[in-house]
């Protein structure tokens, strides 16, 4: 008798308490992987502000169209001035960025609702950034790529699909890592063809 | 009797739990958000009409807006929120109205963007729809509950004066083995 009663009660209550629990239990900023993954990167045209150095240096006032960048991977880190976080993976980015000169990938920093002398400000005390920040008019760059914060960083493979999202401070080993993997990925697609770093193949990507 | 007390007063708790989330998230007070503030909040509130003012326009813009969640607060659209990102999707949204695209249309935008997540109400369909039921269910379920033990306890004792042997099968019929040793 009271079995029965206790044992439909708990049938009743115990995935009530599991759900609650989980729910509280649920980061809600955590949202899983990106929905712009796997699908064609947004496309921008953004003004470059902090030209980057050396080999990577792109002229003050240039516009950077990702389309001009299809056959290359990607890697789109989106940063403020204001941003705690992007302090510690600054000097992680431009490093690595220095490494793979030559590789055909290209580093672009996005600035996020922040000035272009703030931007530099802070590029120069940080010690400069070896590759080149564009601007980002209203944000709408960063809402077209679904941002929430700052850093985030995307990761675009040679076809301009949005292959992984690093919500946080990104490290070496992700970087590593998911560029290696991106650019093996290309060079096993299209086997024949050398990969050059600069000369992008715009005419031949298909849209 | 104790015991099922017990048991209506749970089931309303429950029906209450379920029912309250969306009243509390209603009322949370606005964030801090979590970007730098330009703008101060009076002068958005005020409308804050940025390009030429097309009363239709604002309109149909804070209908959607007021449907949309700001990524970098708590519970508060993109309508309410003075946040920079905020106000930069509201004019994006305004500007996408304003090209042609029809409401849904741009819902299906920011869909595209950011997931269902931004979406403050979920579509009520699929999994989603068990969000709006289970709280209607628990009600009536509870009501129905409370309903039956209340004429069981009025309906009872009269019985019981009547007839021992009539009260005793009427209540192994509805309620099962509760009391066969009482």
């Amino acid at each position: 008798m009271n079995r029965t009663r206790a044992f439909l009660g708990m049938l009743i209550a115990i995935p009530l308490i599991w759900l609650f629990a989980r729910g509280m239990g649920r980061d809600p900023r955590d949202l899983g992987p990106s929905p712009l993954a796997g699908r064609e990167a947004p496309g921008f045209k953004l003004a470059v502000f902090a030209p980057g150095q050396e080999t990577l240096a792109r002229p003050a006032g240039d516009t950077v169209r990702l389309e001009s960048l299809k056959g290359q991977v990607v890697v789109l880190n989106f940063w403020a001035s204001w941003c705690l976080a992007c302090r510690d993976e600054h000097e992680i980015l431009s490093e690595v960025a220095r490494l793979y000169v030559g590789k055909p990938v290209h580093f672009l920093g996005v600035l996020y609702n922040d000035d272009a002398a703030s931007g530099n400000k802070w590029i120069a005390e940080m010690g400069g950034q070896s590759y080149p920040s564009v601007l980002d008019p209203g944000a709408r760059t960063a809402i077209d790529y679904g941002l929430y914060g700052v850093p985030e960083t995307f990761f675009l493979d040679a076809n301009g699909r949005v292959a992984f999202k690093n919500t946080g401070p990104v490290t070496a080993t992700v970087l590593h890592r998911v560029v290696d993997s991106l650019i093996a990925a290309a060079a096993a697609a299209a086997p024949g063809v050398a990969p050059t770093a600069s000369a992008a193949p715009v005419g031949a990507a298909a849209k | 009797m104790r015991v099922r007390s017990v048991f209506a007063a749970l089931s309303l708790a429950l029906s209450l739990a379920v029912a309250m989330p969306r009243a509390i998230v209603a009322q949370q007070a606005p964030a801090a958000p979590r970007d730098t503030l330009v703008v101060t909040p009076e002068g958005l509130r005020a409308g804050a009409p940025t390009k030429a003012t097309d009363p239709a326009l604002e309109a149909r813009t804070s209908a959607v807006a007021s449907g949309l969640r700001c990524p970098v607060c708590q519970g508060l659209s993109i309508q309410d929120s003075p946040s920079e990102l905020a106000q930069q999707m509201r004019s994006l949204v305004r500007d996408q109205l304003a090209a042609g695209k029809t409401d849904e249309e741009v819902r299906a935008y920011f869909i595209s963007k950011y997931g269902e997540w931004i979406l403050l109400e979920p579509k009520a369909s699929g999994f989603n729809l068990l969000v709006y039921a289970l709280p209607v269910l628990l009600v009536v379920g509870g009501l129905v509950f409370i309903i039956t033990l209340v004429r069981r306890w009025t309906v009872a004792p009269a019985l019981s004066d009547a007839s021992d042997a009539s009260d005793a099968s009427d209540r192994d019929a509805a309620d099962g083995d509760e009391n066969s040793t009482t």
